[in-house]
């Protein structure tokens, strides 16, 4: 097997005495899809917020493409190719789909510290940026100001975004939260034309969505890993079925 | 339609924004000021609209950072102080080169945001605002012990900045030629600026910061390059003020002052290219006319403020997209690469 490009090695964080994560590791493999499921409260938006590095970790190592990323600000592990999406959708509101999209090359395209050239117009970034919005479909509504978007949407907005910046994994949190069955599918489809291209680490709760997706899946529950495998043996996989049934506490 | 418009220089006539145009035709007016007083045989009004135009570039210096940064300033008026005490405190010495003294005014400035904004730009939201005010406030103070330079009776300017060549501060229409020509500039700096990818990177910090960190964004380096520039474009119509009013005191200074921008540039439209100028008109005409027939004129204002706050999204700016709303009978939201985007959340 490859050299994983993501290593996390005994997560934690604490909210007061609330362990958030307790002690987790797992690897993604390049290329791979790697869901990671469990019932509310499990702590996975807190486990991608510290691999993005919006939470900071208590303790344990996250190492990307070989190295220790545990104390960079998340910038910084945007510029080394790590790229997330948000469960709550967070897009620029103001600006156009293709501002949206363009402003995330625009952050690696060396700095910013431009003054003068008007961004609007640069192809430099314009046209990496519809690139991105024809992925998800999404090129036809490129002059929509992003706060007209439906919310099916600004999710789709979301992984443009998110690929713009180039990333070697991408972080996806909930793509499909608050999604109708059509948006969802969507979404599915999106996700699958990207599977095999670019290496994810899917956060989900739509359960046909993760089985459809996922090459290997790591079930958290109470901020503990409980299982980790391929989709067929974490379905068969005990623990997990008393987890998902609500017999949490066993 | 507002690809169009940003790329090629001339837009259709039906294209240009009413805004554009109404700014257009007062500044026309504006140029012709001199000669109008003249004519007029008014020239109290010349004083009054060189005030208003270097009231002008601070509170369009204080838009970039409030209006398209999100940055809620409230020590602005601190800058003004620096730029101003640049030109007084050389002439003290006999120092009167003007480039010298603006030079300093800028560079001062600058340095004060640098080191001041490194601080407040940590905090946040009303953290930002508080900090901000107190390390205004310390400036003010500090020139209020400065006994040397006359402390709180001020300090009086007998010999204005020396430029060169036909350069005449005590011509009171060069001067005021000099001021128009800087607030045009400085619009034109800003409008440049905030459609650059600098801009784009400012306008995004303050729309997501979280995002545009996640995508790859030092936001805070941004925002404390873009704090710095409105430092030293405020510290500059500092230096026009003190040659302005021939005379500085810490009063120009204190944090109502920077209260008094604040209005203005929310007044006029926050994040807009003209509304810092049009709210400073206002102001300074409540200021100017009806503090002839009472004294409780500020009184008004309130009233205006609260009338624009509760009715008028986006001040007079906003008031005048919605008549083109009207007029045009379609609604009009600001094509995205226009400064008027960036209006609010």
């Amino acid at each position: 097997m490859s050299e994983p490009i993501l290593q996390i090695e005994g997560l934690v964080k604490r909210f007061g005495g609330v362990l958030a994560t307790d002690n987790v590791s797992f690897d993604v493999a390049p290329l791979e899809t790697h869901a990671v499921i469990g019932p509310n409260g499990a702590g996975k938006t807190t486990l991608i917020s510290q691999l993005s590095g919006a939470l900071r970790s208590d303790a344990g190592v996250i190492r990307f493409k070989g190295e220790p990323i545990s104390n960079l600000p998340p910038h910084q592990r945007s510029l080394r190719g790590l790229a997330r999406s948000f469960q709550i959708t967070s897009v620029f509101m103001e600006m156009t789909v293709l501002q949206n999209v363009a402003l995330a090359v625009q952050a690696h395209r060396g700095h910013s510290y431009r003054f003068w050239r008007p961004a609007a117009g640069d192809a430099e970034l314009e046209a990496p940026a519809l690139e991105c919005l024809r992925e998800v479909s999404l090129h036809e509504r490129r002059d929509v100001r992003a706060a007209s978007l439906s919310h099916g949407e600004k999710r789709q907005l979301e992984i443009a975004m998110a690929l713009a910046t180039e990333p070697d994994l991408l972080l996806l949190d909930e793509p499909m939260a608050g999604m109708g069955r059509e948006e969802s599918e969507r979404m599915i489809n999106t996700l699958k034309d990207l599977k095999g291209e670019k290496t994810m680490l899917l956060v989900e709760h739509d359960m046909d969505a993760v089985f459809a997706l996922a090459d290997r899946i790591t079930v958290l529950v109470y901020g503990r890993v409980i299982a980790s495998g391929a989709p067929d043996e974490i379905r068969n996989d005990e623990a997990v079925r008393r987890a998902y049934l609500g017999d949490e506490g066993a | 339609m507002a690809r169009k418009a940003s790329t090629s220089l001339i837009p259709p006539l039906g294209e240009i924004r009413f805004t554009t145009w109404f700014m257009l035709i007062v500044l026309l007016i504006f140029a012709l000021a001199p000669v109008l007083t003249e004519i007029t045989g008014t020239p109290f009004y010349l004083s009054v609209a060189t005030r208003l135009i270097i009231l002008s570039i601070a509170a369009v210096s204080l838009n970039l950072v409030l209006g398209y940064g999100g940055m809620v300033s409230f020590g602005h008026a601190a800058f003004i102080g620096l730029g101003a005490y640049a030109v007084g405190i050389p002439f003290y010495y006999d120092i009167t080169n003007g480039f010298l003294q603006f030079g300093l005014a800028i560079v001062v400035s600058a340095l004060f945001a640098l080191v001041t904004g490194a601080i407040c730009l940590r905090t946040k939201g009303v953290y930002f605002i508080m900090i901000t005010m107190a390390f205004g406030q310390m400036v003010y103070f500090t020139f209020l012990s400065l006994n040397e330079y006359g402390a709180d009776d001020g300090l009086s300017i007998y010999k204005l900045s020396q430029f060169p060549g036909p350069i005449d501060f005590t011509n009171k229409v060069q001067l005021y030629y000099v001021c128009f020509a800087s607030l045009i500039v400085s619009l034109f700096i800003v409008h440049r600026l905030v459609n650059s990818r600098f801009g784009m990177a400012i306008r995004g910090a303050k729309g997501n910061e979280e995002r545009m960190r996640a995508i790859g964004f030092n936001t805070y380096a941004y925002r404390l390059t873009c704090y710095v520039i409105s430092g030293a474009m405020c510290g500059f119509s500092g230096a026009l003020l003190a040659n302005f009013t021939n005379f500085l005191s810490p009063e120009m200074i204190d944090w109502t002052r920077s209260g008094e921008l604040m209005f203005m540039v929310i007044f006029g439209g926050t994040g807009t290219l003209f509304g810092p100028f049009l709210g400073t008109a206002v102001f300074l005409g409540f200021y100017t006319f009806l503090a002839q027939f009472t004294t409780y004129w500020q009184l008004w204002l309130g009233v205006l403020i609260l009338i624009s706050v509760l009715f008028v999204k986006g001040g007079i700016n906003g008031l005048i997209d919605k008549i083109e709303g009207v007029v045009r009978k379609r609604p009009v939201s600001a094509p995205a690469a226009t400064p008027a985007e960036a209006k609010d959340e």
